[in-house]
Parts: C-alpha cells; sequence; structure tokens
C-alpha cells in the first residue's frame, strides 16, 4: 500500500492505495464521494468525469497514484458556498438537462471544463465536446441546451425534444 | 486488475533504471494501457509511470526546423501547441478518442502501442518523423514493424518525435464513432521533394505507406490522380467493415485528404 495525498474539493484528502487502485474507487470508496459515478469502466462513456488539476480526466481510466500531490474537483465540489446549485447545475434543471441521472456528474463536469476553455461555444462545438459523455437515455437535446443557457447564450431557438 | 507496483520516476535516467526491474512496463497517459490491464491481457509486476518526467513533456522548434515533440505531451498539449508550426499534426492530435481521453494519453504512449487504428502512427510515418529514445533515434519508417509491433527494444522508452514540417498536410480520418478511432485514416504530407501517404485503420499489418499512390501523387498532386489506385495488402476485415471495404476507405479518405490541400 502507498499513502496518496491530494487536495479533493479544496480539502485534504489522504489515504493508503493499492498500484491498482483508480482514481475514481479512491473517491468513491476511500473518501466517500459517490457523485462520481463508474458507468463503463472502460473509458468510453464519462459518467467518472472529474477534473485534474483543472483538466478533464476519466477517473476509472486514472490510478490513484497518479494524482498524488494534484487537485481534484469533483460534482460534489461543484455547488455555490452556501449549496445552492452553480449555474452549470441549475441550467441541467432548469432546461431538464437529466433523465435518469447516471451520467450528469460527468456531464457537469464535462461543461464546466469546456466552458472554462470556450465561455460561448457554438452549439456543434457543445456537441463535439460530449464525444465522449454517453447519456443512456439519450437526452442530449436538453443536455446541450443546459450547457448553451449555462454560457449565457439565448437557448429559446433550440428545440426540446 | 492485478495489483502491481507503481514507480513515477521524474528523470528519464531514473526511468530506464525502473524499466531494468523484471516484468516492468512503462505506463504514459494510460489511455489504452488501463483498460488493457483491466481486460487482464497484461499483467506487469511494477509499472513504471512516466507522466512526472519534465524533460520529456513539451512542444519546440530545433534549429533544423523540426517540431520537437516530448514524448509524454498530451494530445491535447500537441492540438494547442504545434498548430501555429505543424497545423496538419495538431489537427490528428485534436481528434484523438475524446477531450478527456486527450488530457491524459501521450504521443510517446500512442507511438510504442502502435495500434493498428491508432492515429499518431499515421502522422509520424506519413511525416517521416524521427523517434527518439533514451538510447537511440529512429525513422519512422523503420520503427513500425506490425500490429503492436515496433523496433522498440525491451526497457526502451519513446523520450521525443521529431517532425520534418511539410509544405501541407492533411490527415482525413473516417470515424468508428463507438472507439472514437478511425475505420480507416490517411495522412498526406507534400514536401517539396515529394509526397507521403500513411494508412491506418486498415492492414492486419498495422500503419503503412502507400507507395503507389505516393508515386502518383509527386508527379501530379490531385485526387484524380489517385483515382485509379486500389490500396492493396493484407486488410482488417471484422465487423465494422470488410477487407473490400477498408480497401476502397484507403482510396477516397486520400482523395478527400489531397483534395483538402491541393
Amino acid at each position: 500500500m502507498t499513502q496518496v495525498k491530494m487536495t479533493v474539493n479544496g480539502k485534504t484528502a489522504s489515504g493508503d492505495v493499492e498500484g491498482r487502485t483508480l482514481l475514481a474507487q479512491f473517491l468513491r470508496d476511500d473518501q466517500g464521494l459517490t457523485g462520481t459515478h463508474i458507468g463503463c469502466d472502460t473509458s468510453q462513456c464519462g459518467a467518472c468525469v472529474v477534473h485534474v488539476n483543472g483538466q478533464a480526466v476519466k477517473a476509472c481510466t486514472m490510478l490513484a497514484i497518479e494524482a498524488d500531490g494534484a487537485t481534484v474537483d469533483t460534482i460534489e465540489g461543484q455547488a455555490n458556498a452556501d449549496g445552492s446549485l452553480n449555474v452549470i447545475q441549475q441550467a441541467f434543471q432548469d432546461h431538464h438537462g437529466l433523465q435518469c441521472g447516471f451520467c450528469t456528474p460527468g456531464m457537469v463536469m464535462s461543461a464546466a471544463a469546456l466552458l472554462k476553455d470556450n465561455p460561448k461555444p457554438t452549439e456543434a462545438e457543445v456537441r463535439h465536446y460530449l464525444d465522449g459523455n454517453i447519456c443512456r437515455c439519450t437526452g442530449y437535446h436538453n443536455i446541450v441546451k443546459a450547457i448553451m443557457a449555462a454560457s449565457g447564450q439565448d437557448v429559446s431557438a433550440i428545440a426540446a425534444e | 486488475m492485478y495489483n502491481f507496483d507503481v514507480e513515477r520516476p521524474t528523470s528519464i535516467v531514473d526511468a530506464v533504471q525502473a524499466m531494468s526491474k523484471e516484468e516492468a512496463q512503462p505506463i504514459s497517459g494510460g489511455q489504452t494501457l488501463i483498460p488493457t490491464l483491466k481486460a487482464r491481457l497484461a499483467a506487469p509486476s511494477v509499472l513504471v509511470s512516466l507522466t512526472g518526467i519534465e524533460e520529456m513533456k513539451g512542444v519546440r522548434m530545433s534549429d533544423d526546423g523540426r517540431l520537437c515533440i516530448g514524448g509524454g505531451t498530451t494530445h491535447t498539449t500537441v492540438a494547442a501547441e504545434a498548430a501555429a508550426h505543424y497545423p496538419g499534426l495538431a489537427s490528428v492530435a485534436a481528434r484523438i478518442g475524446d477531450p478527456a481521453v486527450r488530457n491524459r494519453g501521450t504521443i510517446g504512449g500512442s507511438l510504442a502501442n502502435n495500434d493498428p487504428s491508432a492515429c499518431y502512427p499515421a502522422a509520424a510515418l506519413g511525416s517521416g518523423a524521427t523517434i527518439v529514445t533514451n538510447n537511440r533515434e529512429i525513422a519512422a519508417d523503420d520503427y513500425f514493424l506490425g500490429m503492436f509491433t515496433t523496433a522498440l527494444e525491451e526497457g526502451e522508452i519513446v523520450t521525443e518525435v521529431k517532425f520534418p514540417i511539410p509544405q501541407a498536410a492533411h490527415y482525413e480520418k473516417f470515424l468508428q464513432p463507438a472507439s472514437r478511432f478511425p475505420l480507416v485514416a490517411v495522412f498526406v504530407a507534400r514536401f517539396s521533394d515529394g509526397v507521403r501517404v500513411a494508412v491506418t485503420g486498415a492492414s492486419n499489418d498495422g500503419v503503412f505507406r502507400w507507395t503507389e499512390a505516393e508515386e502518383a501523387l509527386s508527379a501530379n498532386f490531385s485526387a484524380d490522380a489517385v483515382a485509379g489506385l486500389k490500396a492493396e495488402g493484407d486488410m482488417i476485415s471484422d465487423l465494422h467493415g470488410t477487407a473490400e471495404y477498408r480497401a476502397h476507405l484507403v482510396g477516397v479518405m486520400t482523395k478527400r485528404a489531397v483534395a483538402a490541400i491541393a
């Protein structure tokens, strides 16, 4: 076992991990942060997307040891300080950007990464960026709409289907 | 996944030292290797992580005008930092996998793995790049030796890749949307002294140069020049496409790539 220490959602998190322990397992099983979902476990679906040093990564395809010393942000750290939903989360609620909700943590984290680099994406850019996030309810229209709305753009012309 | 120890060297020298351990396996971004380990297709006793080696990261121009990319440089970084020097190559990096995969996956890892459908082998072979390791330089023409097979010796690490910059280049990728690998993709690079055409995703022998198309395009750089040619070889045939379909796609992708830069 190896001790790892990282900053998760602004707080120090440490624990003993095996070489094979994935970042997703460390977050869920060791830290109790079960908002990071494991959908496919083969880096296809994106339900496990978290930010490591500010970059979106699939936590199921990164070793926990590799995140030693890193700054990690998960869905649990996205809400505002007073507990209210942040802009992206609120837009997902307002625009019904989820059905079963399983993919939502990854969608929100990917959306946050996109909007950080590209604050006013086009609809096509949003869809392209979500290449690695799969919604099993196939609810992409409203997810895209929510992300467009979160970026402060008019979404009235985007059809809700 | 079977368990393993993880070493995190911070220099190439230390990484090479760590690789001398029995059943040691280097890991870079791990975007292929971790799924492989999960499937128990590999069971190393030690993983030597290359992601903490700063001297293996970054994009720079060399004095002789080649674009040099550290083996541990992620696809995201190449997409951003190579764009001003070699847009054709940056475009390859920008279309690998998805954004989260590009934030971890590295050029050295892709070239060391040499997946028969990977993007970077086509760019490296099509550019006539030089693969630099911890103890030698290998021309791309001598490096790719077949599906998942390269000239790398046991314990040898890709530390840098040097790309000559062509007058123009284009990577035409026919996406296999489930895997986000190409079903077939073609990298065409036009140099002052000739044209190189590299094909990935098509052959059971892995990435290859389509020499007939290179000759035709060197004489006449237009899509029409390759219209009558058919790629030969041991083409991959699977549920996504027959060998004949892939051979046909090689021609179509080549024509589209040429049309994009002609």
